[in-house]
């Protein structure tokens, strides 16, 4: 039988085994494995039926905890149930997973396995996550390659059908999770033949039902809790069996054999590497060759790693083994090794003692590789194997770093490759934006489908949102392709912007005699002389063939804009001749079509165009036999940044990090912050030019800028005595600073030209109104003038805190932001906030941030857009969790409390050597303002030189905790993801502690971080992720239900509505003393549309009621007022006209266009109802007498 | 009393027509304008500029983004069919046809050659009985001789008109150097009606925020005094029926366009003003009218007072301007 053909990614393979042989899918999204969940819903809502021709409920729950408790229960309920996730969510799994596993329930999970955060969180790979699950009973079934997790999927619930017992089916995040390959797809005769429906039925006459009552979840006592855990041996003991039944079974049908383990190289190996996952691909890859060398080595793939089958591990291990590496994709600290290796050192072990080892024990060693997606190469392999060959080889080894802090690494060439010169590898950078990553997935569908050839991509991705760079590998080539590791001989290389050559070093992987071809503004003829020199003398030294085009001018005069995908596509198939040229264009048009098609002519048109436009724009450019250019690539990071960010951040902004020791790591995942400033991105194509004779000094364009990239400061007009030629200034216009000088100033090589500073700008030119005090003009030449404009600037002081009007707008301006230049998406509606937040509280804030959007801009590495003041201040960050974020912040408030009493307590107990004067100060300050909070550090400061020296216990202790006494503000962020789903009973429990904490939620109205999916935030109407077919429900009302606590300081905010009610929110919010809650409309990229505009559209939002602004401030009861108070004005345009300037809202009458319709006036509804009671609770008299009620008579 | 008329070949119960509005967005509205009495309704415009620039709005913002950051690959559920501007709007008009016992025109309204042959045939093949083409153009280069605007104009027709085998009607603006030569040449080209005429929408400007302010002004009755010359000048003279349009609100207007020449007049602002009765007030007037002043038929009088058949013919030309002024006297 001819199977299909597909070219798709292992979180696709496993969907679609998924989906089709399960009715009920609960799930949460968590990277990498959310794509798994959106593909079951997708294909559900499109109305594609499983195997027994009925369409899957796809649900998205408020955590994996969720999740996992709504499987439980439809699989207690008899349904065929699955669920997708990794990493954090897979541990909130755990409690259910017990009990699934306890009460023998057949299911299957499939994994992308993920790194646990511990000293940092991280998105990519490794088995932490499955490695701590190993307890819960379940299955561990393994899979190396997307083939493998198509088949494994099959497999697995043929297996737990038949067995009961639940296996957790897994792959490596990322490197499986999201490889392309053409495989073969299994096809519905395939599922049936496997699943067999009797054993469904078992199932399901297993499940719960009133006809049939029966009681599971019992509580025992010690008297038989532990003889009916032991009752379930039998099961365990008989699953590996089953498993090796079901492969079989599948190989018959299929006719791919895999077996428990399997083993490749040479049957008498002496060298063999024991492990799992997509590194056993690239070890096979590795062992393949050496063999071929002539070497005795081999390599053993656990398949089934839980319940682990002795008897298959000793009979598929070759016998003439002499020494035997254990690798383990995780790390265990303090353990005697990790799990794998002392499973492997067990069952030998265990074998020898009783007699039954038929061979002589070997030398067993474990090792540790691929930690979050770490490359792992055949050159690691073959390292692995010549540590072997030693007479004492290395144990715990790590393999793929440099370990030179305990020097428990094995060193490794990365010449030896063991790529054949039949396969085609190809290497792409290209913007985010620029569409290179789509195209490049293209590229592998047509010369997959189109070809005989076996393909593979891969994509390295950005951690910035802004300006972001994609890296994509791709291989093609006639045999199928085990290399699970990046290019690094590459015989094409593309770069898809003429910036990056001054940025990466991209011809390092390019093979002598490959092709270079170059997306550049500059023609054949002046090209060369604007490369760099160092690239110029790598194209000459690797003889690199080269070619350019103007892809951006292709695009342009396309309509396409910046998006040259379809361009470059084009000439990489011309130059490659992976494809004859005509059949190549045929077939991207094709593909065009099938891509575009279906949003209209005017798209496929326009691409259409580009491409016939490619080929009269490609040129091949003659190479010089000299480097002629009088400029290299400049310095990653300034000479004047401190030597940590020279010696260690900048090699990870160079995309060197790799390269970088254990040694240059912190122990324990401490970073020092102020390190986005040394990050010069210079992503901006326009940047905004000040004219001063316009300006009102309003502060807005500073107030909205996400990256704090724009700026304003009043000086004493005598510092503007040697100011840089180009340098502008202005009188200040108001009274407070009379006499000084003004200036707005742009930093030009951190502004992402999101450009909302010069939309919001009011100053418009009289004469000529398209003129505003802020336009929009090219970087390029303004780059150095305003670079010494800005230092200039930024020299100049800061303005006093203690004098500065900070409850208004302009006021609120003058502070520095002490959050800057984040890696947010240009245009971010969420960092205005933050930043707001910093410059407010920044010098005595601690912020608990909870994991998403926020957490990746504010802690990724390489730079901490976090910063600090003149006098070292500024404020802590950290992130614990996605779920726990209130509590952890809460938690900063018990310690800053608790410190603070005990600090208190020590005031007075010291009082006599301290002094009453500075202890009544101490204890009495109240620090309401920024004068008190000066007067409070200056009495701190005089304390700390009194104990300093003291030897004194208490005296030290004092001096411990002194910091405690000057006012801290805790602020707890994150988006509504965290508090409105997640992390929401958290919330609602720290808001109802009365601490003094501030909860600051980002509101996007959807998942940012992890693409789109639909929250409890999400509006009426609204097209996300699990609600395809629009959101039928209304937004949850968070403020409404946090206000009904009378105690909450509750504000709704839209900067772009009122910037003067955020400010004065922000401000009340932290004089409450108590719990605050500010709930920020943050426009957001995944709303669809220009991001310019963002403030405009929270404007409307606000117009139209979809988002009304209130402040409830519990303060004012107190004084017998109203605490809430009403910030907008009634709705008074239509929901409609704000939400079809979204895409959001508008793609849903693309789609749906009836449902559109009936929401749209839902929401209408919605909002005005919503409206009238905020406007009742508004109107409730207080502090009247309250009236009795009628006793009667 | 016979209020019946002959409209691009359709029979007419009387001379009243919906004309392109937002009224026929809704299928509940447009079975109001049947039951209210109009004798036919042109349904609001398949708009090309709209189309093209929704279409590549659609697909800038569900790609924007996407591709860029590890975790967020996409921001949209992948959405495998999209109702398209045309397909959305012939699914409309099929949906009107089915409910709607009076002709249903549609309404195709663009500037380029490129969509029109496409968006025509599959306007008929939606079932339109007739379709209005309205050329939406306002020339601004002032390198473009009008010569060059009606060869636009002529293109676009002649495409058209191959392109359908149902009668097809030209909404025209006033704007060129001869109205009337410019009338005669698209009726060269076989039109069925010619539509008079187009109001283009006009800017404002708000002075507060120093902005151009878009909104749309509602014609009033004093618009009807231009294409009442035109339809009398052109009744005649051309073989397109001629249906009025702008500025129709009362029963007097209607019987003055006929007598003009008119073969359909058009109802829009009065409808939207004074709600969808208003064209039933207007059919009880001119019965009343016409029994008051012993009119049979709607046939009776119309081109009655054409220039060609009205007693004083030059009133229609310059001269008019001058008369006016001196019946001050």
């Amino acid at each position: 039988m001819v199977r299909r053909k597909v070219t798709i990614d292992g979180n696709e393979a496993a969907a679609y085994v998924a989906h089709k042989v399960n009715e009920v899918c609960a799930i949460y999204p968590i990277t990498p494995s959310s794509p798994m969940g959106e593909w079951a819903d997708q294909w559900s809502s499109e109305g594609q039926a499983n195997i027994w021709g009925t369409v899957p409920s796809v649900v998205e729950l408020q955590s994996e905890g969720g999740a996992s408790g709504a499987v439980h229960g439809a699989l207690q309920t008899g349904g065929l149930t699955t669920t997708f996730t990794a990493s954090q969510g897979l541990l909130l799994m755990i409690p259910n997973m017990f009990k699934i596993a306890g009460e023998l329930t057949s299911t299957v999970f499939h994994v992308s396995a993920r790194t646990l955060a511990t000293h940092a969180l991280s998105i990519f790979g490794d088995h932490s996550d499955v490695m701590a699950v190993r307890s819960t009973g379940w299955a561990m079934l393994c899979s190396c390659s997307i083939q493998e997790i198509m088949d494994f999927a099959l497999i697995a619930q043929a297996a737990t059908l038949e067995g009961r017992i639940p296996v957790l089916h897994f792959f490596d995040g990322f490197r499986s999770s999201h490889e392309v390959q053409k495989i073969e797809q299994l096809d519905e005769s395939d599922l049936r033949a496997l699943i067999s429906d009797d054993l469904v039925r078992a199932h399901r006459g297993r499940a719960l039902s009133p006809d049939r009552p029966v009681l599971r979840g019992s509580a025992q006592n010690p008297d038989v809790f532990f003889q009916a855990r032991e009752r379930i041996n039998p099961f365990y003991q008989a699953f590996p069996e089953i498993m090796q039944r079901a492969m079989d079974r599948f190989a018959e049908v299929v006719g791919r054999q895999y077996r428990l383990f399997d083993y490749v190289g040479a049957p008498d190996a002496e060298r063999v590497i024991v492990m799992m996952g997509s590194g056993a691909e690239a070890a096979h890859e590795a062992v393949e060759r050496l063999v071929a060398d002539g070497e005795k080595v081999g390599l053993l793939k656990v398949r089934l790693f839980r319940p682990f089958s002795t008897e298959a591990f000793i009979k598929t291990l070759p016998w003439t083994a002499k020494s035997i590496a254990v690798l383990d994709r995780t790390k265990e600290p303090g353990s005697a090794g990790e799990p794998l290796y002392q499973d492997i050192v067990t069952v030998l072990g265990e074998e020898l003692s009783s007699g039954r080892l038929p061979f002589r024990f070997p030398r067993v060693v474990g090792g540790r590789y691929g930690l979050s997606s770490k490359e792992f190469t055949p050159a690691m392999v073959k390292a692995v194997f010549d540590n072997l060959a030693q007479d004492d080889p290395k144990n715990h080894f790590s393999v793929g770093i440099q370990d030179d802090v305990t020097h428990q690494s094995l060193p490794f060439d990365p010449a030896f490759i063991t790529e054949g010169d039949g396969v085609i590898r190809c290497l792409f950078y290209g913007l985010g934006s620029d569409g290179t990553v789509g195209a490049n997935k293209n590229s592998i569908k047509i010369i997959g489908e189109e070809t005989g050839n076996y393909a593979q991509g891969y994509f390295v991705y950005d951690s910035k949102k802004a300006g972001s760079i994609t890296v994509s590998h791709l291989r093609f080539g006639p045999k199928p392709i085990h290399s699970t590791y990046l290019v690094s001989s590459a015989n094409f290389v593309a770069c898809h912007a003429f910036t990056f050559l001054e940025k990466f070093d991209m011809l390092r992987d390019a093979v002598p005699g490959a092709t270079f071809l170059l997306n550049s503004p500059y023609g054949p003829d002046e090209v060369w002389d604007k490369i760099p020199r160092s690239v110029q003398q790598q194209i000459i030294d690797k003889r690199l063939k080269l070619y350019v085009i103007d892809g951006y001018k292709v695009a342009r005069e396309a309509g396409m804009g910046g998006r040259v995908n379809t361009i470059m596509q084009t000439c990489f198939f011309a130059i490659s001749g992976v494809l004859p040229k005509d059949e190549a264009i045929a077939a991207i048009k094709h593909s065009i079509e099938k891509t575009y098609g279906k949003k209209g002519e005017e798209v496929v048109r326009k691409n259409f165009e580009a491409v016939d436009a490619t080929l009269a724009n490609l040129f091949q450019v003659a190479v010089p036999e000299k480097a002629s250019a009088d400029f290299d690539k400049p310095p990653v990071v300034s000479e004047k940044a401190p030597d940590y960010v020279r010696d260690v951040l900048a090699k990870i902004i160079a995309n060197e990090g790799d390269d970088l020791p254990v040694s240059a790591m912190p122990p324990d995942g401490t970073f020092p912050t102020a390190t986005a400033q040394w990050e010069k991105r210079n992503i901006a194509l326009e940047i905004p030019v000040w004219d001063e004779k316009l300006c009102i000094q309003c502060g807005k364009c500073a107030l909205v800028c996400p990256h704090a990239a724009i700026r304003i400061k009043v000086y004493d007009s005598a510092l503007l005595r040697e100011p840089p030629v180009s340098f502008k200034s202005m009188d200040y216009k108001g009274q407070e600073f009379k006499g000084m000088k003004y200036t707005v100033q742009v930093a030009p090589e951190d502004c992402t030209g999101c450009a909302e500073c010069a939309f919001i700008c009011p100053a418009k030119d009289k004469s000529n109104p398209k003129h505003k005090s802020l336009d929009m003009a090219d970087q390029i030449p303004l780059r150095e003038p305003e670079r010494d404009n800005y230092a200039f600037f930024l020299a100049l002081p800061e303005v006093d805190r203690t004098i500065v009007k900070i409850d208004s707008v302009k006021g609120s301006q003058f502070l520095q932001p002490l959050f800057e230049y984040s890696g947010a998406c240009a245009g971010c509606g969420e960092t205005p906030y933050i930043k707001l937040l910093t410059q407010l509280f920044g010098d005595r804030a601690l912020i608990a941030n909870a994991t998403g959007c926020s957490s990746i801009y504010g802690g990724n590495l390489p730079t901490t857009p976090y910063t600090i003041n003149p006098d070292g201040r500024g404020p802590a960050w950290s992130n614990s969790l996605f779920e726990d974020n209130a509590e952890f912040g809460y938690g900063f408030r018990l310690t800053l409390d608790q410190h603070r009493q005990y600090a208190r307590e020590l005031l007075l107990k010291l009082r006599s050597s301290l002094g009453d004067d500075l202890v009544d100060g101490l204890l009495n300050e109240p620090q309401t303002d920024e004068i008190g909070i000066a007067r409070q550090r200056a009495r701190v400061f005089a304390l700390r030189q009194k104990l300093a020296g003291a030897t004194d216990g208490e005296a030290q202790n004092l001096l411990s905790v002194s910091d405690a006494l000057v006012k801290k503000s805790v602020w707890i962020v994150g988006g509504d993801g965290w508090a409105y789903d997640i992390g929401y009973g958290g919330l609602d429990h720290v808001l109802a502690s009365g601490r003094n904490v501030n909860v600051l939620v980002l509101d996007t109205e959807v998942y940012s971080n992890t693409g789109g999916q639909c929250s409890k935030a999400t509006p009426i109407g609204a097209v996300a992720k699990f609600a395809a077919g629009g959101k039928a429900l209304p937004k949850k009302d968070l403020g409404l239900l946090a206000v009904t606590y009378g105690n909450i300081y509750v504000a709704r905010v839209a900067m772009g509505a009122s910037d003067n009610q955020t400010v004065k929110a922000f401000l009340e919010a932290e004089a409450y003393d108590g719990p605050s809650l500010i709930i920020a409309y943050s426009h957001c990229i995944a709303h669809g549309f220009d991001m310019t505009e963002g403030m405009q559209h929270q404007k409307e939002a606000v117009e139209c009621g979809a988002w009304p602004l209130f402040r409830y401030n519990p303060d004012l009861a107190k004084e017998g007022k109203n605490p809430m108070k009403l910030d907008s004005k009634a709705p008074k345009s239509a929901f409609a006209d704000y939400a079809m300037k979204e895409t959001r809202f508008k793609m849903l009458t693309k789609s749906h266009p009836e449902v559109a319709r009936e929401l749209m006036q839902l929401a209408q509804k919605e909002n005005v109802a919503r409206w009238e009671v905020y406007e009742q609770l508004a109107g409730i008299p207080f502090g009247e007498k309250t009236p009795q009620p009628d006793k009667g008579v | 009393m016979d209020l019946t008329t002959r409209y691009l070949g359709l029979e007419l119960k009387n001379p009243l027509v919906a004309s392109a509005s937002p009224l026929s967005k809704d299928l509940d509205t447009l079975k109001h304008l049947e039951d209210a009495g109009l004798a036919a309704v042109v349904m609001e415009s398949l708009f090309e500029e709209q189309i093209r620039h929704e279409e590549g709005a659609l697909d800038h913002y569900l790609t924007h983004g996407t591709e860029s950051f590890a975790e967020a690959l996409s921001y949209y559920p992948e959405t495998s069919e999209f109702t398209r501007g045309p397909e959305e709007y012939l699914e409309h008009v099929r949906k009107a046809k089915r409910s709607l016992s009076i002709p249903v025109i549609a309404s195709l309204n663009g500037v380029s050659s490129g969509g029109w042959m496409d968006y025509a045939r599959k306007i008929q093949e939606a079932g339109a009985d007739a379709l209005e083409l309205n050329i939406y153009y306002v020339p601004t280069d002032p390198a473009i001789p009008g010569s060059e605007v009606e060869r636009v104009y002529l293109d676009d027709v002649r495409t058209v008109r191959t392109a359908v085998t149902i009668p097809v009607a030209v909404k025209l603006s006033p704007y060129f150097s001869n109205m009337a030569n410019m009338a005669a040449q698209i009726d060269a080209l076989g039109v069925n009606g010619l539509v008079l005429f187009n109001r283009f929408y006009q800017p404002d400007i708000d002075l507060e925020e120093l902005e151009v302010a878009p909104n749309l002004v509602l014609s009033s009755s004093s618009e009807m005094r231009l294409p009442l010359r035109w339809i009398a000048i052109l009744f005649g003279r051309v073989k397109a029926d001629l249906a009025a349009t702008s500025g129709i609100y009362r029963t007097e207007d209607v019987l003055k366009m006929l007598m003009a020449g008119a073969s359909a007049t058009m109802l829009c602002s009065a409808l939207l003003v004074h709600g969808i009765r208003r064209a039933t007030e207007i059919l009880k007037g001119m019965e009343s009218w016409m029994e008051e002043h012993e009119y049979d038929s709607v046939r009776q009088m119309q081109g009655s007072m054409s220039q060609q058949r009205c007693p004083e013919p030059a009133a229609f030309e310059r001269a008019n301007y001058m008369k006016v002024l001196q019946s001050y006297k």
